[in-house]
C-alpha cells in the first residue's frame, strides 16, 4: 500500500503550496501583480516561528499565530512601501519592483543572519499509526488539518464578512468599488495582510515538516506556488486550493517512480503546458480581449 | 550618408579601444585581474545588449535568459573539449544551438503576454537548467571543465557584432516593426505586422548572442556547473536592462560596464551586493519606471548639446 502512503505525502506538501498560492492568487486577483515577494514572506514566517520556538520556547500552535500576525504586518508594509506607488504603473515596472522587493528581503535575511540553514525543533512526537497498511505520522494529520482549518476560515472571511465583500467587490472593479464607497488603500492591504498570514503559516508548517530551512527557502516554494495558483486559475480562490494540491501530488508521484532529480522540471512542465492549453487555468474562465 | 559617417565612427573608436587595450595587456603593464574584468565586461555587454533586443526593443519580458546562456555555454564546452574542434568554431555552434533553444522556447511561450510570458520564461530557463544537471555526459552537478581559451581579442570581435547586428536589425524594417509590436501589440497587428514572427525573430537573434556569450563565459571560468545559470543569473542580466533603460542600447551597455565593475569590487561580500542590486531595482522602477536612460541613446544626447548653438533644425 506503498501508494497510499505517497498520496499522503502529496497531499502534505500539496497543502502547503495551496496555503502559500493563495496569497499569490488573491494578490494578483486584486491588482494584477505576481508577487514575487511572496515566497519571500513564507521564508520570513518560517525563521519567526523558528525563533519563538528556539528562543522563546513557545509551543507549535503560538508560534504559529505569532508567525501569522508578524507575516500579516511585513506583508501590509512591502505594500505600503514599494506596491502602493506603483498602482498605474506599467505591469513590467510592478514585476521589476516585486523581483526586486524578493531579492531584497532574502538578501537582507543573509545579511542579518547568514545564509547557514536550520534545523526546525520537533514540536510533535514522531509517533505514527498504521491506516490501510500505510504508515501515517501524526504529524502530517496536524499539518493537513491546519491548513483545512486555515482555508476554512479563508472562505469565511471571503464569503461571509465586510472585508471579504469589500475585496471581491475591488478585485471585481476596483473603480467601481471606490464609487460605492469601499475604501480601496485599506481593501488592498487586507488582502495583502491575509495573503502573508497564510505563507506564514505556510512557513511555519513547511518547518515542521521538512525540518530544514534557510533563507532562500522561499524561491522554489514560491515559484511552485505560483505554478499552483495559475493552474487552478489565477485570481481564483478555490483554485489555488486545488491547483496545490495537484501540483504536491504530481511532484510526489514523479519522485516516487524514480525521477526524483527531475521533480522541480515537472512544475514548469506543468506550468507550461497550462499557459499554452489553457491559460485561465482549471476553474478560470475564457474572456475576450477588447481593444 | 550620416548613419554610415556614425557607423564607421563606431568602427575607429572600437579598434581604438581595442588596440589600447591589447598593447597594455602584451607589455605586461595590465595585470591579469584587469584583464579578465575586462573580459568580464565584454561578456556582460554582450548579454545586456541581446536581452535589451528582446524587452528593449521588442518589449517581450523575459526573465530566462540564463537558459540561453547556459545552451551555449554547455554546446560550446562540448564542441572544444569532447569534439577536440576550434573555438571560433565552438562560439558559432553555441550560438547556433542558442538560437534553436530560443526557436524552440519562443514559438509556444510568445504567444502570452505581460507576466504569464515571464513565469513560462522563468520556467523554460528552469527546466533547460535541471535538464544540463542530469545530463551525466556534461557532469551533472558536479560541473564540466573547460580550458580556459577565452582571450579579450576574441570577447572584443564578439562583442562588436553583437553590437553592430543589433543596431542594424533595430534600423532596419523589421526593427521598426519589432518596435511597433512593444508599442502596442493588437495596433501593429491590425496594420498588418506578423507580430509572432517579429517577436520570435527577437527572441532567436537576443537568444544567438546569449548562446555566443555563454560560450566566452564558459571559456573564461575553467569550470561550468548548471547552478551557476539559476534565476540569480538571469536578474543579473535582468538589471543590466532595466537599470540602462528599456530600449536604450547605450544605457544598457552603460550599466552593464558599471554594474560589472561596480560587482567585481564587491565580489568579497556578495550579500552587500544583492542588497545594493534589489534596492537599484526598486528605487530606478519607482522613481525612474524608464530606466536611466529611457528610449534615449548617448548620440541623442549630443544631438541635444548641439540644437541650441545650432539652433534652427530641430530634428522632429
Amino acid at each position: 500500500m506503498e501508494w497510499i502512503q505517497q498520496l499522503i505525502n502529496g497531499i502534505s506538501l500539496g497543502s502547503i503550496y495551496a496555503l502559500i498560492a493563495l496569497g499569490y492568487t488573491m494578490v494578483y486577483g486584486i491588482i494584477k501583480l505576481i508577487n514575487f515577494a511572496h515566497g519571500d514572506v513564507f521564508m520570513v514566517g518560517s525563521f519567526i516561528g523558528f525563533y519563538s520556538i528556539t528562543v522563546f520556547g513557545l509551543g507549535f500552535f503560538p508560534a504559529l499565530i505569532i508567525s501569522m500576525a508578524a507575516c500579516a504586518l511585513f506583508g501590509v508594509i512591502i505594500e505600503r512601501i514599494a506596491y502602493k506607488r506603483l498602482r498605474n504603473a506599467t505591469r513590467i515596472a510592478a514585476l521589476i519592483t516585486a523581483i526586486g522587493v524578493s531579492l531584497l528581503i532574502e538578501y537582507g535575511v543573509i545579511y542579518i543572519r547568514g545564509a547557514q540553514p536550520e534545523a526546525y525543533p520537533d514540536v510533535f512526537s514522531n509517533r505514527s499509526f498504521a491506516f490501510l497498511g500505510a504508515q501515517i505520522s501524526i504529524q502530517s494529520i496536524l499539518i493537513l488539518s491546519v491548513s483545512v482549518v486555515l482555508m476554512i476560515l479563508l472562505q469565511f472571511i471571503v464569503h461571509k464578512t465586510k472585508t471579504g465583500k469589500a475585496m471581491r467587490a475591488v478585485s471585481h472593479d476596483t473603480e467601481a468599488a471606490k464609487l460605492m464607497g469601499i475604501n480601496v488603500d485599506n481593501t488592498i492591504s487586507a488582502t495583502f495582510a491575509i495573503g502573508s498570514a497564510l505563507a506564514g503559516a505556510a512557513g511555519v508548517i513547511f518547518g515542521v515538516y521538512y525540518t530544514k530551512i534557510d533563507p532562500l527557502m522561499g524561491v522554489i516554494p514560491g515559484v511552485k506556488a505560483f505554478v499552483a495558483a495559475v493552474l487552478g486559475g489565477i485570481g481564483i480562490i478555490p483554485g489555488a486550493m486545488v491547483g496545490g494540491l495537484v501540483l504536491g501530488v504530481v511532484e510526489t508521484v514523479v519522485s516516487a517512480l524514480g525521477f526524483s532529480l527531475w521533480r522541480d522540471a515537472a512544475a514548469f512542465v506543468i506550468l507550461i503546458l497550462i499557459l499554452i492549453f489553457r491559460p485561465s487555468g482549471i476553474f478560470g474562465k475564457n474572456t475576450r480581449e477588447k481593444v | 550618408m550620416k548613419k554610415s559617417k556614425q557607423f564607421w565612427l563606431f568602427i575607429i573608436a572600437a579598434v581604438l579601444v581595442y588596440t589600447v587595450v591589447q598593447v597594455l595587456i602584451a607589455n605586461g603593464s595590465m595585470n591579469q585581474f584587469y584583464s579578465n574584468t575586462l573580459i568580464f565586461v565584454a561578456i556582460n555587454i554582450i548579454l545586456a545588449v541581446s536581452l535589451h533586443l528582446v524587452i528593449g526593443i521588442t518589449g517581450q519580458f523575459s526573465i530566462g535568459h540564463a537558459g540561453f546562456l547556459a545552451v551555449g555555454a554547455y554546446v560550446s564546452a562540448i564542441v572544444t573539449m569532447k569534439l577536440d574542434l576550434p573555438f571560433f568554431l565552438a562560439i558559432i555552434v553555441g550560438g547556433f544551438v542558442a538560437a534553436l533553444a530560443g526557436l524552440i522556447v519562443g514559438i509556444p511561450s510568445l504567444r502570452l503576454k505581460g507576466d504569464y510570458l515571464a513565469i513560462a520564461t522563468l520556467g523554460f530557463a528552469e527546466i533547460i537548467r535541471i535538464v544540463f544537471l542530469n545530463i551525466d555526459y556534461v557532469g551533472g552537478a558536479a560541473g564540466m571543465q573547460v580550458s580556459h581559451l577565452t582571450t579579450w581579442t576574441y570577447a572584443f570581435v564578439c562583442l562588436v557584432i553583437t553590437i553592430i547586428v543589433i543596431v542594424n536589425f533595430t534600423n532596419s524594417r523589421h526593427g521598426i516593426a519589432a518596435i511597433s509590436v512593444r508599442e502596442n501589440e493588437i495596433a501593429s497587428d491590425a496594420m498588418g505586422i506578423n507580430t509572432t514572427y517579429y517577436k520570435v525573430a527577437a527572441f532567436a537573434i537576443g537568444s544567438f548572442f546569449a548562446g555566443v556569450a555563454g560560450a566566452l563565459y564558459s571559456h573564461n571560468f575553467y569550470i561550468i556547473q548548471p547552478g551557476q545559470f539559476g534565476f540569480l543569473k538571469s536578474f543579473d542580466i535582468l538589471i543590466f536592462v532595466v537599470l540602462g533603460g528599456l530600449g536604450s542600447l547605450s544605457g544598457a551597455v552603460l550599466s552593464a560596464i558599471l554594474l560589472t565593475v561596480v560587482s567585481t569590487y564587491l565580489q568579497g561580500y556578495p550579500e552587500t551586493r544583492m542588497i545594493i542590486y534589489s534596492l537599484v531595482l526598486i528605487l530606478v522602477m519607482l522613481y525612474r519606471p524608464k530606466g536611466l536612460m529611457g528610449t534615449m541613446e548617448i548620440t541623442d544626447y549630443f544631438k541635444l548639446w548641439r540644437t541650441p548653438k545650432g539652433g534652427g533644425q530641430h530634428g522632429k
